[in-house]
């Protein structure tokens, strides 16, 4: 009787994949949707070759917000973090594959505004930091800014 | 005299149209009074009328349909002075809401009265309308903010209060009954305390005023505000009440037409009470509106409406726990500490996805943190799922949540068998919940 609720967004919900965290995280980000109280800890490795070799969430919520941090997850795991950058909010519901009102697209897309922000953000302290001291390399800078974010 | 209450909600919702709309074969089941209730016919009526037949200003024009408006504006006033038994009709302002009434004493008596290093007292219970004022006033003035906590059935702690005015605080400033958990505080002994502290009172009514008898002078506070679309009128509707020698010290809130005696380019004399603080042209429709919704809550009358209330908040609580194995409620357990809000959590169900499954049985409530996000953070939940009464509310609404409730519990729940159970849809659903749901003792105290 409801598409929205089908069993396997409810698997993702019950069993979400990919739940946990990544001990040195090359992104991370924490997104919330303060209106519900929805929140997702999204963490990705980035491999020399620029794939997302591992990736990890935390976080809570409602079915729809996991559900959807579980599949997208999923979705990521092993391609360019190119690629990942540029998904849009109908991959994600595509991925779904369920109608979801215009009052919970949030929760749908949270877990997608969570990972373009961890993947700015990378972005963005990559060039900083090639622009920057030469005293510490790249990967230690990273570091300690995926830490900052964290905390 | 009905089975609950004096009120026969058959009766009252004829009055109401939107009982008439068809929700997949069945009428709508509204438990979200508390965000902003249905309107009745003689509402309706009224609004229609002004917008019909006496369209103009207020105040204004020298001719048959504006005086009928004007007369029908200030008949309004009239009806609320007589709704909250206030002296007279100077003390009744017409404003948006009760966040706007809020906001107006902020902003001029606040600016006025509160300085450097003064305190005003709120509570762990309020609504962000009664926060978000207050902190930029103390932003503004560099003043202090505290706050009364809350036991963990959601009353107001009196020994915390107590403390607190030891701070001897310029202002106190709290709800007369919680939006978020229905708790009806004790206005009257805590006016008495403020004052004996030196402090003035500000009661946030927004939703008490839809639920029982309020007389201010009896409850002796300074300001009472409240939103007229939660107590039957339109919304842009709202009032604050304040007793005459604060308004007439108070300056103006807003600038304009209407709440001038005189104005020259540099100068201007204000208009009387209450007209000073009515600057442009009002929501004259919505205040005809709270006038005709006043008069037709007085047919009934607010103590029927009350025991009608009561009895509903009797029966959600004895029924929820019994219903649904499990649920976890929010807030005082007896119906006299409580109004028709009954506020609660399935474990393991996000509210806002209890929210929409209920949608889909024609059950509205309210999902999330109610605008009460420091309530919430108390509790220790992001979000709650609330149901919330008003006079046309049935025990037929509070069967058919329990019922959607329990639906909500078997499409949820962990056990294999349930989902074959759900998958076949001819199955009664009442006989399956029982067995299906694992058997977790209600948990009915405060927040754990």
């Amino acid at each position: 009787m409801d598409d929205l609720y089908r069993d396997e967004i409810l698997e993702h919900y019950r069993r979400p994949h990919n739940f946990g965290t990544l001990p040195e995280p090359d992104a991370s980000y924490e997104g919330a949707n303060p209106l519900c109280g929805d929140r997702i800890t999204l963490m990705l490795d980035i491999d020399a070759d620029g794939l997302v070799s591992d990736v990890a969430f935390t976080g809570r919520g409602c079915a729809i917000s996991q559900a959807s941090a579980s599949m997208l997850t999923d979705e990521i795991r092993g391609r360019p973090v190119a690629e990942v950058a540029v998904l849009q909010g109908r991959d994600v519901l595509e991925l779904l594959g369920i109608e979801i009102s215009p009052a919970r697209l949030k929760c749908a897309l949270l877990s997608l505004d969570t990972l373009q922000h961890a993947v700015a953000e990378r972005g963005a302290r990559i060039a900083a930091a090639s622009h920057g001291s030469v005293d510490a390399g790249p990967g230690s800078a990273e570091a300690a800014t995926a830490h900052e974010v964290r905390a | 005299m009905t089975d609950h209450g004096t009120i026969d909600a058959a009766v009252i919702r004829r009055d109401f149209p939107l009982f008439e709309r068809d929700f997949g074969g069945r009428s709508l089941a509204y438990l979200d009074s508390a965000s902003t209730s249905l309107k009745p016919r003689a509402v309706i009526d009224a609004v229609n009328a002004y917008n019909t037949r006496y369209t103009a200003n207020v105040h204004r024009g020298i001719y048959a349909t504006s005086e009928e408006a004007t007369a029908a504006y200030e008949g309004a006033r009239a009806s609320v002075r007589r709704f909250l038994n206030a002296r007279e009709t100077a003390e009744i302002i017409f404003v948006r809401n009760a966040t706007e009434a809020i906001n107006l004493v902020a902003y001029s008596w606040g600016r006025q009265h509160i300085g450097q290093a003064d305190t005003i007292v709120l509570t762990e219970l309020e609504h962000h309308a009664n926060l978000v004022p207050w902190q930029l006033l103390v932003q503004e003035k560099d003043a202090d903010l505290e706050f009364v906590a809350i036991d963990d059935d959601g009353r107001l702690n009196q020994q915390s209060f107590e403390v607190l005015l030891r701070t001897r605080p310029k202002l106190v400033a709290f709800t007369h009954v919680s939006n978020g958990l229905g708790t009806i505080n004790p206005v009257r002994e805590m006016v008495e305390q403020a004052h004996a502290a030196g402090a003035l009172v500000l009661i946030d009514g927004a939703q008490a005023v839809p639920h029982g008898p309020v007389d201010v002078q009896a409850l002796g506070a300074d300001f009472y505000v409240f939103s007229g679309h939660k107590v039957l009128a339109p919304t842009g509707s709202g009032v604050l009440w304040a007793r005459r020698e604060l308004l007439e010290a108070m300056p103006p809130f807003m600038g304009g037409g209407d709440m001038i005696r005189e104005v020259h380019l540099r100068r201007t004399t204000f208009n009387d009470l209450p007209w000073k603080f009515e600057a442009g042209t009002p929501d004259i429709a919505a205040a005809i509106g709270l006038g005709a919704a006043l008069e037709y809550l007085a047919g009934i009358g607010m103590d029927n409406v009350r025991a009608h209330e009561k009895a509903l908040t009797d029966y959600a609580l004895d029924l929820l726990p019994r219903e649904v194995p499990g649920i976890r409620l929010y807030g005082p357990r007896n119906s006299t500490e409580r109004a028709g809000i009954i506020t609660f959590n399935l474990p393991g169900v996000h509210p806002h996805d209890v929210a929409t499954l209920l949608d889909r049985e024609a059950v509205a409530i309210r999902a999330g943190h109610h605008c009460t996000q420091p309530l919430h953070e108390r509790l220790g939940e992001a979000a709650t799922g609330r149901a919330s009464f008003n006079v046309y509310s049935s025990r037929e609404d509070l069967d058919r949540l329990a019922a959607g409730l329990r639906k909500v519990q078997r499409i949820f729940s962990d056990n294999p068998d349930v989902r074959a159970v759900k998958a076949s849809a001819a199955a009664p659903a009442h006989d399956k919940a029982s067995s299906a749901v694992p058997a977790a003792p209600a948990s009915v105290g405060g927040p754990s």
